[in-house]
């Protein structure tokens, strides 16, 4: 396979696991975020800093990212506890903005060069280039649907489904919106972290504009288009929203017009995503089991 | 005395819609507040619950005060609210839905034993367990509603505009429903409804509320007999 297919392979992984973890947010807990990559970001950025100042090797920092990520994510979840829907949504651009310019501002964290050389990952001793890279990743995505599996079969999940269909009825059956809000926030931005991280190490070079609100956008659109709420959702939004562009590279001026059409599209007709419920997609095999049955 | 409301008042923004209503429910009762539309019954039981804060007076449960405390704080205690609408959790299986009522408690609960209590009571929840909850008839979706709340085993049970929206038939199956748990199960129940009739033949007292305050309370027998409450609310 050439180093092109793998590396799109790469980002296709990575994209999927940042959009798992806003799909804990969005999808099972129904806050919507439009910062999410404001987490990727400190993912990024920690596990980059960790490399370049301490010298830690990817797998050293990969717990501290996931401990600083999930933490400032629940520290960023708490003034979005009193805003809902359209206030939510922008005082989660408000974040994505604020953390962007931290990153490009203070000289800590490289300002407007970024962070160069960061070191590649060692696996027993091997680095890890594009196919091994790959494997990782893979696996890491593997791990983060698992996560997700067993959080939506939960009773966690179960509280955080609830407070998505009604905040109100479900705080009157004794779940507390806080509490649930938060654990998705922190399970959501931890995910976000651990492709941060990956992202940081495959790189090997980042800067503030990597992690803007564009990304967020992008990242919310695979997880619309995918089907919010739903395990592989998230995988296949990314998998379509990594490939798409590279498909479409020729029409460079006209891409974003070609993404926003496809977005547009999704709600008219999809609303809950291509594997959500009352998808083409749920449909088609509803009718093929239902065939087989019968 | 199980419930108390003291000078309740609530408002919406600077209109009051509810102006000093005190009322009480003693363990065991099914207490009934009718009115008319908008007098303010799903407001008072909705401050009841903790979902609209009250503006002035105090709300004590179990000789203890709850006015300060947040919904889910109440529902622990064993306040639980059949909201108007029924309000289900509507991509959650019947099942999921059942369950939610259920979160914290399940290790002081006999999960199985409860649910096939429940499903004795409402039959058509087992059949569709595993159905999303958007699906179900308003009926259905009444049922689970109460099924959702009834299933913590509570204390006190909030139960607002039952009737609305169903038809006549199944409103006697629910009102049923309720005047058992009510004898049967001891149940204590607070009632909020606009068919009076209904209601007030399975209280023990009620509350007649007029635009956010108490005109009239009393035995249920004898406010069916009232003269001003029949005129104004049994359409005699």
């Amino acid at each position: 396979m050439s180093n092109y297919i793998l590396t799109l392979g790469i980002f296709i992984v990575i994209n999927g696991i940042v959009a798992c973890g806003l799909n804990i947010i969005v999808g099972y807990a129904g806050q919507i975020s439009l910062g999410h990559a404001a987490f990727f970001g400190i993912g990024a950025y920690t596990a980059a800093l960790l490399a370049t100042k301490a010298g830690f090797s990817f797998w050293m920092s990969l717990p501290v990212v996931i401990i600083v990520t999930g933490t400032v994510g629940l520290l960023l979840g708490l003034p979005s506890l009193r805003v809902r829907e359209d206030f939510l949504a922008i005082t989660t651009i408000g974040i994505n903005f604020i953390v962007e310019s931290i990153f490009m501002y203070v000289p800590f964290f490289g300002g407007a060069l970024g962070i160069g050389g960061i070191s590649r990952i060692l696996f027993f001793g091997t680095r890890l280039r594009e196919a091994g890279f790959l494997a990782l990743a893979g696996s890491l995505l593997a791990l983060s649907m698992l996560c997700s599996w067993w959080f939506a079969r939960s009773w966690t999940g179960l509280a955080c489904f609830s407070i998505r269909d009604d905040e109100t009825a479900a705080s009157s059956m004794g779940i507390s919106p806080v509490l649930f809000k938060l654990i998705a926030f922190m399970a959501g931005t931890a995910m976000a972290g651990v492709g941060g991280s990956l992202y940081a190490h495959y790189m090997r070079f980042i800067s503030a504009t990597d992690f803007g609100f564009p990304v967020s956008v992008m990242i919310l659109s695979m997880v619309v288009v995918g089907g919010m709420g739903t395990l592989w959702g998230p995988v296949l939004g990314a998998l379509l929203l990594t490939v798409l562009p590279e498909v479409f590279r020729p029409l460079t001026e006209y891409r974003m017009l070609l993404y926003a059409a496809l977005l547009l599209l999704m709600i008219r007709f999809q609303p809950g995503g291509l594997l959500g419920e009352y998808s083409v997609f749920r449909n088609l095999t509803r009718r093929l089991v239902g065939r087989g049955r019968s | 005395m199980l419930l108390e409301a003291r000078d309740l008042r609530v408002s919406y923004g600077d209109v009051e819609a509810v102006h000093g209503v005190s009322f009480h429910v003693e363990e065991g009762e099914l207490v009934s507040i009718i009115g008319a539309n908008g007098a303010g019954k799903t407001t008072i039981l909705n401050t009841v619950m903790g979902i609209i804060p009250s503006r002035g007076g105090s709300i004590y449960f179990r000789d203890t005060e709850i006015t300060a405390l947040p919904s889910h704080i109440r529902a622990r205690q064993g306040i639980r609210l059949v909201p108007e609408r029924a309000r289900v959790f509507p991509l959650l299986t019947v099942f999921e839905n059942i369950m939610t009522g259920l979160y914290g408690l399940r290790k002081s609960t006999d999960v199985p034993s409860r649910l096939s209590w429940i499903y004795e009571l409402f039959p058509v929840l087992k059949e569709r367990a595993k159905q999303l909850a958007q699906t179900l008839s308003g009926g259905e979706q009444q049922q689970l509603a109460i099924a959702r709340a009834l299933v913590s085993q509570p204390r006190l049970l909030l139960v607002d505009e039952v009737s609305m929206g169903l038809m006549p038939i199944l409103v006697e199956k629910v009102f049923e429903v309720l005047g058992y748990l009510n004898k049967e199960e001891n149940l204590t129940i607070l009632l909020v409804e606009q068919n009076a009739l209904a209601s007030l033949s399975i209280s023990h007292r009620a509350y007649v509320l007029e635009t956010g305050t108490i005109s009239i309370e009393g035995d249920a027998g004898t406010l069916r007999e009232d003269p001003g409450v029949r005129k104004a609310y049994l359409g005699a």
